[in-house]
């Protein structure tokens, strides 16, 4: 099968003079692990054990037709407001959008694996294109794997698009590879700020209509702004619905700080 | 070939008399059986079209299609044996993933060219192996570079082209090619002289039924490869069908 992750040297069980010729099959080395996986270096190895340089919350919203993904172009390193204007929503293919928090570098590497999963896809050329509920699922397996491995990617994503039907998916798969969909996701701190405040307004009987989903969208924005720390006034929204799938913005918060003069007591 | 081949044509590893390796010529045998395939290089379009021979009408439509994406804006066409094609595609698949992993872009399709060809030639080397029985082509388009063709032999020689040729038909194509003028052609122009120079080339009396396939890369595909694109395809073959009886009915005055 296609295994695209390495090239394999120019001339492989070629003869060496006086030797006999090597077949391809069964003479090949068992595929080997990165060494820094399986090697405990001359002290032992240390895994990283927290993110580094960090993207705070994502929020995604589902409705009717589609999904809305949205975060803001902060990448912190630490406290320090580090990198601005980097954009945390990805589109990956027609059908899937992703929404990366956590640390940055395991978000842009886990990126790459899944573009070049995506150029697979096409190489197929069988027409089938990968749908979120798929990726979410591989995500899982990667991510649960590595935590088997105690090598974490520190990362809490949000994976969200339509299936080839045009049915809405919204879900979230973090470090340890745990999931799950639901019509609201949120990582970071808007998991306490911001989910909430979708849930209140989710009426009973139906699903969120797109007006709303971006009503709540920038509300959200807005409120993880005034609330959280590690964040901006600005941010992009991905939005993927059967018939579009691209990232928007970026927006501005609408801020308003004349209630601070009133603030008194601290 | 075969009295003046005799005892230097049972390895790649060994040249004949008058300077030769046999083997490759043989392979080179190999690639002229094949259904003909053209790539052709347009003002911002690269367009690949094969003459695929029906060996079986049991098969399926797309079976055995002769046509592959390498990457998001890289197509390979081959003529030759199918079997050499699917591992020499995953092959130039691996050298161009790896290239991406390691500088995060699309490899240079001259890169590219560069890496396939040295393995192809790699096969002509040694005893133990034969020469890949293959003629590939090699098209990409990008923003920087513009459209982009080449052309590898089974000697693992490769050169850029404006238009290139292989298999039965080789000789009947480039005569064909040769009248028009590729490199300022837009995409629709081009699109239908791939249908036109295939259907023309077809020989009816020999090979009864063919399918015609078609890679296409250019501007106007966004810079994505497509084979057989329901869009583009059906302008090449009814250009294509429109020649043929044309000079069907050229024939019977």
């Amino acid at each position: 099968m296609m295994n695209n992750s390495c090239a394999q040297p120019m001339w492989l069980n070629g003869p060496s003079p006086g030797q006999f010729y090597n077949f391809m099959g069964g003479n090949n080395a068992p595929a080997q692990l990165p060494r820094e996986l399986t090697t405990a270096g001359p002290y032992g190895t240390k895994h990283s054990t927290a993110a580094i340089t960090t993207g705070s919350s994502v929020l995604g919203i589902r409705f009717d037709k589609g999904v809305l993904v949205a975060a803001d172009t902060l990448v912190s390193y630490g406290s320090l407001a580090r990198y601005q204007n980097i954009e945390r929503v990805f589109q990956i293919n027609n059908k899937i959008l992703l929404g990366g928090g956590g640390d940055f570098a395991d978000i842009q590497s886990i990126k790459r694996s899944i573009d070049q999963k995506m150029i697979e896809d096409q190489c197929c050329n069988d027409g089938v294109v990968m749908k979120p509920a798929e990726l979410s699922s591989w995500l899982t397996r990667v991510l649960y794997n590595r935590r088997c491995r105690m090598n974490p990617l520190y990362i809490d994503v949000v994976v969200g698009g339509v299936d080839e039907a045009g049915k809405p998916f919204l879900g979230n798969v973090d470090l340890r590879g745990r999931a799950y969909d639901d019509y609201v996701v949120a990582t970071g701190f808007g998991r306490h700020l911001a989910l909430p405040l979708v849930r209140e307004r989710k009426p009973k009987d139906r699903e969120f209509t797109f007006e709303e989903a971006t009503k709540l969208i920038r509300e959200s924005m807005k409120v993880l702004y005034y609330r959280d720390t590690r964040s901006l006034p600005q941010y992009t929204v991905g939005i993927c619905t059967a018939n579009d799938c691209s990232i928007k913005g970026p927006f501005k918060v609408e801020e308003n700080w004349t209630f601070a003069e009133g603030v008194t007591g601290y | 070939m075969s009295t003046i081949g005799t005892g230097y044509d049972l390895s790649a590893s060994q040249f004949s008399p008058d300077g030769r390796v046999f083997q490759i010529d043989y392979a080179s045998k190999a690639v002229e059986r094949s259904g003909t395939v053209i790539g052709i290089r347009g003002k911002d379009c690269v367009v690949l079209a094969v003459e695929k021979i029906v060996a079986d009408q049991l098969y399926e439509p797309d079976a055995a299609s002769r046509i592959f994406t390498i990457e998001r804006n890289i197509g390979m066409a081959i003529a030759g044996l199918m079997a050499d094609g699917n591992f020499v595609a995953d092959i130039a698949r691996q050298e161009a993933a790896n290239f991406r992993q390691q500088f995060e872009r699309t490899i240079p399709l001259k890169h590219l060219c560069e890496r396939v060809s040295g393995y192809l030639h790699a096969y002509t080397l040694y005893s133990a192996v034969r020469p890949f029985g293959l003629s590939v082509i090699l098209a990409s388009w990008d923003e920087v570079d513009g459209p982009q063709l080449y052309k590898i032999e089974p000697s693992g020689n490769s050169f850029g082209y404006y238009a290139c040729a292989s298999g039965k038909a080789k000789q009947q194509a480039k005569t064909e090619m040769e009248k028009f003028k590729f490199t300022d052609m837009s995409t629709e122009e081009l699109v239908k002289s791939g249908g036109k120079i295939i259907y023309q080339v077809h020989d009816e009396l020999k090979d009864k039924d063919f399918r015609f396939e078609m890679g296409i890369v250019g501007k106007e595909t966004d810079g994505i490869h497509l084979i057989n694109s329901a869009e583009w395809i059906q302008k090449a073959i009814e250009a294509g069908e429109a020649a043929k009886n044309a000079d069907d009915s050229e024939n019977e005055i």
